[in-house]
C-alpha cells in the first residue's frame, strides 16, 4: 500500500532512508573536509613548484602540531586566545554586525588584567584581574554596538578605528604611567605575583585559558540555540525590521551580544597575561584579533564550530618554526599555506547545496 | 641643509608635509577600494594587495634599476590578486568579507615568503617634484617636495568623480552596485563588471604599495605597512564612496597621522604615543558625528553586503 507507507513515514528501501536523513548533516562535514584537502593539494603543488617536498612539509605540521603529547602542549598553548577572539566576531556576527576590532579589546583587556594584578592579591585578585579584563573588553566592543545602535555607525569601521586607538591606548600607559622602571628592553607592567599567574591543568600541558575558551564556546553555543534571548537575536541577524515591528529588542540585543563578544576577547588579553607573558607588555599585540576573524568566517559563527577551527590554526603556526628550520623555508611559509587553505575552504561554501549525493531526494529516488 | 628655526611655524609645515607624504598609500588603496564597492563588493584583501604591492615593486625596481617598473610590476601583482578575489566572490554563497581577510593572509605571506632577499638590497627611489623653490627655508622646501603618485592619486580621484557622474562605465558600475536585478535587465553581467572593477582595484592599491617601498618610507620590509590597507577600506566607507571625498579623507588622515612627529619636535614630548591614535580619533568623531540613524549610510551602494 503505497499510500499508507507515505503516511507512517516508511519509504521503499530502510537503508537509503537512513541515508536521506544523514546526507544533510553529512554534508556538513564532508564539504569542509573535502575543501581541506583540495587546499593541501594546492599548497603541495606551490611546493613542488619551489622543489621541495610536500610530504616532508606535512610530515612536519604534523609532528609539531599534532602528533604528541608534547606537541599538543605547543598547539594548545596557543588556541586559548584564538577561540575568544573569534567568539569577539561570531557573537555579533549573529545579529549581522561585521565586528573586525576583537584586537583592541584583547589588548586592553590584558593592560586591565596586568594594572589589577599590581594592586591586589590571592585567588579573590585573580578573580578581580579576569573580571577587570572582561569588563573593559565588553565596555570597548559594547560602544561599538551602541554607537551602531544609538548613531547608526557602521560597525565594521568604528571597531577597527577603535582597535587601533586601543593600541595607542595601550603603548601610552605601558611606556608611561603604568610602566614598570625594572622593565629597560621591553615596557611592560610590574610582573605579576607567582599567586597571581595563571598555572596548567592537570593531565593536559595547556593552562586553563582552554578550558576557559572551550566553556565559552559552549555557553555562547546554549545562549544562540537554546535560548528564547539567542533566537531573538537569530531573528534579528536575519531581518532587522522584521525584528524590530515584532516587537523584539533589538537595540539591547545588539549591545548585549558586542559587549559579550568583548569580554571574551579581554578575557584572552587577561590569559595572555596572567598564563603566558606575565605582565602587560608589547607581546599582547600579536594579531590574534584579525586570526579570530577568519577562524569565526570559517566556523560560519557557530561556536561550537570555532573550536575544531581554532585548534587546526594553532596547530598549523605552532609548527612554523620547525618547518623553517627543517626545510629552510622562510617563516612566511605557514602564512602562504594558510591563506591558500582558507581560501579554498571558504570558497567550498558555494557547494552546500549544489552536490546531488547531499540531497535526501537523491537517495529516495533510488 | 641648515635649519631655520621658524617656531611654531614648524607644526602646520610639517603637518602639511606629512599630510602629502603619508596620505599617497591611503589615497590610492581607497580610490581602489571606492570603484569595487560601486559595483557591490567589497575587498578586505586590499591590505594584503599592498604589502605585496610594495615587495613586488621593490624587487622589480631594484632588479631592472627603474622606479616606473617597479610601479607597473606592482599594479600588475595587484590586478591579479583582485581578479582572484572577484572571481571567488562571484560564487553564491561565498562571503567576500571573509575571503578577504584569508587573501590579506595570502598577499602578506606570499610577500614576506619572496621578498626576504629584498630586504637588504636598495633599490631607486620614485622621482618628487620640489614646488618648494620659492622659499628660501628648507622646511618649506622639505614640506613641499610631491611625489609624482600623490598628483596622480589627485588626478585620479578628478577622473573618477567625473567617470561616474557623466560617463558609461560609470553608469555601469553604479547600476551593477545599486541592483543586480536591473543591471541583468540591461542586459549588463554583473558578476563580469564587478570581476573587472575588483580588478582594477586591486591595481590601485598595488601602487599604493609601491609608493611605501619606493618613496616613503622608501624600503621593504616587513613591517611597512602599518594597516594603511585596513584603513583606507575605512576611509572610503567614511568618504560616503565618493572619490573626491577619499581624496580630502586621506589627506585630512595623514595630516593627523604627522601631528605627533610635528609637535615633537618642537619640543612638546608628552603623550607621544597618544598622537599615534589623532587620525583614528579625528575619524571616529566625524563619523559620529555625520551618521544618523535616520539617513543610515547614504550614498551606500545598494548591492554592498557591508551596508545591507
Amino acid at each position: 500500500m503505497a499510500a499508507s507507507d507515505h503516511i507512517v513515514g516508511r519509504g521503499p528501501n530502510a537503508g537509503a532512508r537512513v541515508f536521506s536523513g544523514l546526507m544533510p548533516r553529512a554534508e556538513a562535514v564532508a564539504i569542509p573536509l573535502g575543501a581541506l584537502l583540495a587546499g593541501f593539494l594546492a599548497f603541495s603543488l606551490f611546493l613542488l613548484f619551489l622543489g621541495k617536498s610536500p610530504a616532508e612539509f606535512y610530515g612536519l605540521v604534523w609532528k609539531a602540531g599534532f602528533s604528541s603529547a608534547f606537541s599538543w602542549q605547543n598547539t594548545l598553548s596557543r588556541v586559548a586566545p584564538l577561540i575568544m577572539a573569534a567568539l569577539c566576531v561570531a557573537l555579533p556576527a549573529r545579529l549581522g554586525l561585521v565586528v573586525i576590532g576583537g584586537e583592541g579589546a584583547i589588548v586592553l583587556g590584558g593592560l586591565a588584567a596586568g594594572v589589577t594584578g599590581t594592586h591586589v592579591a590571592g585567588p579573590l585578585g585573580m578573580v578581580l584581574m579576569a573580571l577587570s579584563a572582561m569588563v573593559l573588553g565588553g565596555l570597548w566592543i559594547g560602544a561599538i554596538g551602541a554607537l551602531r545602535i544609538k548613531r547608526g555607525v557602521n560597525e565594521t569601521i568604528s571597531s577597527l578605528l577603535m582597535a587601533y586607538i586601543a593600541i595607542a591606548l595601550f603603548n601610552h600607559f605601558v611606556e608611561g604611567p603604568f610602566r614598570d622602571p625594572g622593565s629597560l628592553n621591553k615596557p611592560s607592567t610590574a610582573p605579576l605575583d607567582a599567586a597571581l599567574r595563571v598555572g596548567e591543568m592537570p593531565f593536559i600541558a595547556a593552562h586553563w585559558g582552554v578550558a576557559a575558551g572551550v566553556i565559552a564556546c559552549v555557553l555562547c553555543w546554549i545562549l544562540i540555540d537554546r535560548t528564547t534571548l539567542g533566537f531573538a537575536a537569530r531573528i534579528a541577524g536575519d531581518n532587522i525590521r522584521a525584528a524590530q515591528v515584532q516587537g523584539l529588542p533589538v537595540g539591547p540585543l545588539v549591545i548585549g551580544f558586542t559587549a559579550l563578544g568583548g569580554a571574551w576577547a579581554g578575557l584572552a588579553g587577561f590569559f595572555e597575561v596572567a598564563a603566558v607573558h606575565g605582565s602587560a607588555n608589547a607581546s599582547l599585540i600579536a594579531g590574534y584579533g584579525y586570526t579570530g576573524i577568519l577562524i569565526a568566517f570559517l566556523a560560519r559563527h557557530n561556536p561550537l564550530a570555532i573550536l575544531p577551527v581554532a585548534v587546526l590554526m594553532a596547530g598549523f603556526e605552532a609548527s612554523s618554526g620547525l618547518i623553517q628550520r627543517r626545510m629552510d623555508l622562510p617563516d612566511a611559509t605557514i602564512l602562504v599555506f594558510e591563506g591558500m587553505v582558507f581560501i579554498i575552504i571558504l570558497l567550498s561554501e558555494a557547494l552546500y547545496g549544489r552536490l546531488r549525493i547531499f540531497s535526501p531526494g537523491y537517495w529516495e529516488s533510488r | 641643509m641648515e635649519t631655520v628655526d621658524i617656531g611654531l611655524w614648524g607644526v602646520p609645515l610639517a603637518i602639511l608635509g606629512g599630510a602629502i607624504r603619508v596620505s599617497t598609500p591611503f589615497i590610492f588603496v581607497s580610490l581602489g577600494e571606492c570603484l569595487t564597492e560601486r559595483s557591490g563588493r567589497i575587498n578586505l584583501g586590499l591590505e594584503g594587495t599592498l604589502v605585496f604591492g610594495a615587495m613586488s615593486g621593490y624587487a622589480v625596481a631594484y632588479e631592472t634599476n627603474s622606479a616606473f617598473f617597479g610601479v607597473l610590476a606592482a599594479a600588475f601583482a595587484g590586478l591579479l590578486f583582485g581578479l582572484v578575489h572577484g572571481w571567488i566572490c562571484k560564487f553564491k554563497g561565498v562571503n567576500d568579507i571573509a575571503i578577504g581577510i584569508a587573501m590579506m593572509l595570502l598577499g602578506m605571506g606570499l610577500a614576506f615568503f619572496f621578498g626576504k632577499p629584498y630586504v637588504q638590497p636598495v633599490a631607486p627611489d620614485l622621482p618628487a617634484i620640489s614646488f618648494g623653490w620659492w622659499s628660501s627655508i628648507p622646511q618649506v622646501q622639505a614640506a613641499l617636495q610631491v611625489n609624482v603618485l600623490f598628483l596622480l592619486g589627485g588626478l585620479l580621484a578628478v577622473f573618477m568623480t567625473w567617470m561616474f557622474r557623466a560617463t558609461r562605465v560609470g553608469l555601469i558600475v553604479r547600476v551593477v552596485g545599486d541592483s543586480t536585478d536591473a543591471a541583468r535587465a540591461m542586459g549588463l553581467d554583473p558578476d563580469l563588471v564587478r570581476l573587472l572593477a575588483t580588478g582594477v582595484g586591486g591595481a590601485l592599491a598595488g601602487i599604493g604599495g609601491a609608493y611605501l617601498s619606493l618613496y616613503y618610507p622608501g624600503s621593504w620590509n616587513e613591517g611597512i605597512s602599518s594597516g594603511q590597507g585596513l584603513m583606507a577600506i575605512a576611509l572610503v566607507i567614511f568618504a560616503r564612496w565618493s572619490p573626491a571625498n577619499c581624496f580630502w579623507a586621506a589627506l585630512l588622515f595623514g595630516g593627523a597621522g604627522a601631528l605627533g612627529p610635528a609637535l615633537q619636535s618642537v619640543g612638546v614630548t608628552q603623550g607621544y604615543y597618544l598622537f599615534f591614535a589623532a587620525p583614528y580619533v579625528l575619524t571616529l568623531a566625524l563619523l559620529i558625528l555625520t551618521s544618523s540613524t535616520e539617513r543610515s549610510m547614504q550614498g551606500a551602494p545598494l548591492e554592498l553586503s557591508l551596508t545591507k
